[in-house]
């Protein structure tokens, strides 16, 4: 077991169990903070595939940006008490129910494919770098590229638009 | 790595995103489990690509096969902001209307 | 000189632009520009049909390939004219005889309101164009259009007086009979295709596709084009609308239902003529067919009393001379009889108009009577007409009937004894017409007396020029016994028509037959002037009855086709309709009112059920999936 492989297994640990902790636990802000520790631990599988960009804009954008927004709403509506009313239970049980039998079933589909003796590669190949996927972002990728400020241009007047009191 | 770890680690993790969808009320941790199954598809998108990659560079050294999945993450990613941003203002606006982020007094749709 | 024949499209074109022209200006165009815009376009067609036939007897035939007109698969149907024998001779009946009686319209319409006289010529105009498609299209196709053209002319000219119901009625039955002929006819053209790939003549009668036929194939497909023919040429069982038909403007009767239209099924017989000569099963149907719908077609005309009628039955009893001739495999003789009768049937049309018109509408020759001294020259020509149908020598009946009755006689004596005696009665109740309605005295009232006149210019000159026609057209196919190559129209026709095989008769045999039928028919028409020359009423009494009411045929087909589709309609509308198809119908309408009421409670407004629901049936769908994949 060499030192990638270590690597891969403690990042995946660490992932499922964070992503547990964060439908587990009973206070909102716990959650934010198990997830941004899913997302710390995400970057670090980018990492081990070399996807070096990717990492370091999951961390900046996710755990940075996105859950800091998180943190700002529930701090700022004051929801970080342990408020939850509890949802019918059978309900719940028949949700999780729901839910494993999708993994299950996900599983027992994906299990015998073709495609299970590729190799991803690990630590090495140099498509994950800035360089270049600036390259193809900035003459394959431009249109889409512009089009999605303008995405981000008109999310932001909504979110301006529906945030504002009357 | 085997491809297949990714395939299951990934398929995991948008279960356990599915279930959180699935028990909890709060609107906002439901919005942070959307969030983690986009990443379970994006960490799984990442590692096709490096298989795509690994499949061609035996033949040629300088391919690029593999950079448009890691682009498709990027636009992801984007869009996911973008939701963010949007779906939180949303839930602001309902807290600010109603008074809760349950979801269960959302059933305005029945009527 | 194959450019002249390049230019062929123009004789059905130019009749398409009139109707265009009359069709779509009538509201705004005089009389006089109608008629002769209607009279002008035909008689250019003529012309260019003279012409076409002059390169024809030159040797020149032509088939003209325009453009693709159906292309499905290895299937090419091209939208082409063929320009032979045949069809020249016929494009000259149609337009000829058809430009007479344009101008014999003119006339006789002028009564009518502007509006109504353009539709007129633009409904003769259409028919004239659709007649030229039919006998000039190179394929079945094209001459299922052209087939379907007439028959759709022929229905809207039928019913041209439209406010009369009784019209309408007729219009629509003579279009119902029409449309099962079409049927087989329809499903013929699919035979073809089925087995040969090909629809045009040139392919479908080239000996390697001929001989690639079974032979009941053949049978099959010459027997549906048969009964094709059984519709638009009025024989038994499909005839009854042709007497019905009668409804229509006199002029129409003399061109669609004597002259030209009902010969389309002759036409079309004579064009397979290959195929049917290949079936004697086919022709033996013909046969008796024919001389079956002759006989019983003269025996009702020996007592109608409605002139046109009369004329219609007789023309029902000539067409199945033609078909019995067809039969006999004298396909130039049929020919030779549709050209000759064309030029007396439609005199005599054109002759019972010019009465009408000067009765002022009257058709019943019970009221007419004497009318010779007031009308001279429809008197003369319609007598002309008669002696020409009757067959008597040297007048053109005499020599295509001859030629008929002759083939009759190689096939079997009985048919040919059988067939005289239909001539006989042909001669006779043509001469009773003649009698009834221009000798003896005038039986009508004061008023129709008083209005009596010869009819104008335009109305008589066509008269007298069919009249010369009806006269010297049989000149053209005098058989061998008088001339040696007298017959011209078997020679002309022999490219595209195989001859049947010689006379197997002697001279003195031939001249014996001539010598029995004209002696049998001027003993007949004697008989005639004898009974008729001082026609008194009476009612009919017996057998005659039977007659006048057409043997009940009418009566026959009502009472086993149309009550029993009636009977099944009321069924179906007042009994399955209500109790089966209602319940059915609202049935669905309560069990989808009671399932949503039942699934309206799955909407619970709750996003959480919502969710779960649809991971649910992801679940499901994924298991479906994974089993139906092993």
């Amino acid at each position: 077991m060499n030192i990638t492989q270590i690597l891969f297994w403690f990042l995946s640990v660490v992932a499922i169990f964070s992503a547990l902790m964060v439908i587990t636990s009973k206070n909102p802000v716990y959650s934010v903070l198990w997830l941004i520790a899913t997302f710390f631990a995400i970057s670090g599988h980018y990492i081990l595939l070399n996807a070096q960009f990717l990492a370091i804009v999951n961390i900046i954008v996710y755990a940075g940006a996105i859950m800091v927004l998180f943190l700002f709403v529930i701090m700022l509506m004051n929801l970080n008490k342990e408020t939850e009313p509890q949802k019918n239970r059978w309900l719940k049980m028949a949700g999780a129910v729901a839910g494993g039998c999708l993994l299950l079933v996900l599983v027992a589909a994906l299990k015998d494919t073709d495609i299970k003796q590729q190799q991803a590669l690990v630590n090495e190949g140099n498509i994950g770098l800035i360089k270049n996927l600036g390259k193809e972002l900035f003459t394959k990728y431009v249109v889409p590229f512009e089009i999605s400020s303008i995405l981000f241009l008109s999310a932001m007047v909504g979110a301006v638009v529906i945030g504002k009191k009357e | 790595m085997p491809i297949n770890y990714y395939i299951f680690l990934a398929l995991a993790l948008f279960s356990i995103g599915i279930v959180g969808v699935l028990t909890r009320r709060n609107a906002i941790i439901i919005f942070m489990c959307i969030e983690l199954m986009l990443n379970a598809v994006n960490l799984l998108l990442v590692a096709f690509s490096k298989m795509h990659y690994l499949k061609n560079a035996a033949a040629d050294a300088m391919t690029t096969a593999g950079t448009d999945g890691q682009l498709f993450v990027f636009f992801i990613m984007v869009v996911a902001a973008a939701e963010v941003s949007v779906g939180l203002a949303i839930i602001v606006m309902m807290y600010r209307n109603i008074h809760s982020v349950d979801i269960n007094f959302l059933n305005r749709l029945k009527h | 000189m194959q450019n002249v024949l390049q230019i062929v499209y123009l004789i059905p074109l130019l009749p398409l632009i009139g109707f265009l022209v009359n069709g779509l200006g009538r509201k705004h165009l005089s009389k006089s520009m109608i008629s002769v815009i209607g009279c002008g376009t035909i008689l250019a067609s003529f012309v260019l049909s003279i012409w076409v036939f002059l390169q024809v007897k030159g040797g020149n035939t032509h088939v003209a390939d325009y453009f693709n007109f159906i292309s499905v698969g290895a299937l090419k149907i091209p939208f082409a004219l063929q320009i032979d024998q045949l069809s020249s001779l016929f494009l000259l009946i149609i337009t000829g005889v058809g430009f007479l009686i344009h101008v014999y319209s003119t006339s006789y319409m002028q009564e009518e309101k502007t509006e109504h006289f353009g539709r007129y010529f633009a409904y003769l105009n259409l028919f004239i164009f659709s007649m030229l498609l039919l006998v000039m299209g190179a394929n079945f196709v094209i001459m299922f259009i052209g087939w379907e053209g007439v028959g759709l002319c022929s229905y809207l000219l039928i019913g041209y007086w439209f406010k009369k119901q009784d019209y309408n009625k007729a219009a629509n039955k003579a279009f119902i009979m029409n449309r099962i002929g079409d049927l087989a006819f329809l499903i013929a053209i699919f035979w073809l295709i089925a087995k040969v790939g090909s629809v045009s003549y040139t392919e479908v009668f080239s000996a390697a596709n001929l001989a690639k036929l079974k032979a009941t194939d053949i049978t099959i497909i010459t027997l549906l084009l048969f009964i094709g023919a059984t519709g638009k040429s009025a024989q038994i069982p499909l005839y009854t609308w042709l007497p019905d038909a009668m409804a229509g403007p006199t002029p129409v009767s003399a061109l669609i239902h004597a002259a030209t239209m009902v010969t389309a099924g002759i036409y079309m017989i004579a064009r397979s003529n290959l195929l049917y000569s290949m079936s004697h099963i086919t022709m033996d149907i013909i046969t008796y067919v024919g001389l079956a719908t002759a006989l019983l077609a003269a025996t009702i005309a020996l007592k109608q009393n409605d002139i046109k009628k009369v004329l219609a039955y007789s023309t029902v009893s000539q067409l199945g001379f033609m078909f019995l001739a067809l039969g006999c495999g004298a396909y130039t003789a049929a020919v030779f009889h549709v050209m000759t009768h064309a030029f007396f049937k439609a005199l005599m049309f054109l002759g019972s108009g010019s009465v009408i018109h000067a009765m002022g509408g009257e058709q019943d020759i019970r009221n007419m009577g004497g009318l010779s001294k007031k009308l001279k020259i429809t008197f003369i020509t319609f007598l002309i007409g008669c002696i020409a149908i009757a067959g008597i020598p040297p007048f053109s009946g005499f020599f295509s009937k001859d030629a008929i009755l002759l083939s009759a006689f190689e096939k079997s004596p009985v048919l040919y004894g059988i067939a005289l005696f239909t001539a006989l009665l042909t001669a006779f109740y043509m001469f009773r017409l003649l009698f009834i309605t221009f000798t003896g005295k005038f039986r009508g009232t004061q008023e129709q007396e008083h209005h009596l006149h010869e009819s104008p210019v335009s109305m008589t000159v066509p008269l007298i020029i069919l009249a010369v026609l009806s006269i010297i057209g049989g000149f053209v196919g005098i058989p061998e016994v008088f001339m040696h190559g007298g017959d011209k129209l078997g020679e002309f026709l022999s490219p595209v028509i195989a001859s049947h095989d010689g006379h197997k008769v002697s001279h003195s045999t031939e001249y014996m037959l001539m010598g029995l039928s004209t002696g049998l028919v001027i003993i007949m028409i004697i008989f005639a002037w004898i009974k008729f020359k001082n026609y008194q009423r009476s009612e009919a009494t017996g057998f005659g009855k039977v007659l006048e009411n057409k043997w009940y045929v009418d009566e026959l087909y009502e009472s086993i086709i149309v009550n029993p589709l009636n009977k099944l309609g009321s069924f179906f509308s007042s009994i399955f309709e209500k109790s089966v198809l209602d319940d059915m119908v609202n049935g669905v309408g309560k069990m989808v009112n009671y399932g949503s009421r039942q699934m309206r409670l799955l909407q619970s407004g709750q996003v959480g059920n919502y969710v779960l629901l649809m991971v649910v049936s992801m679940v499901i769908i994924f298991v479906i999936q994974f089993f139906l994949r092993k």
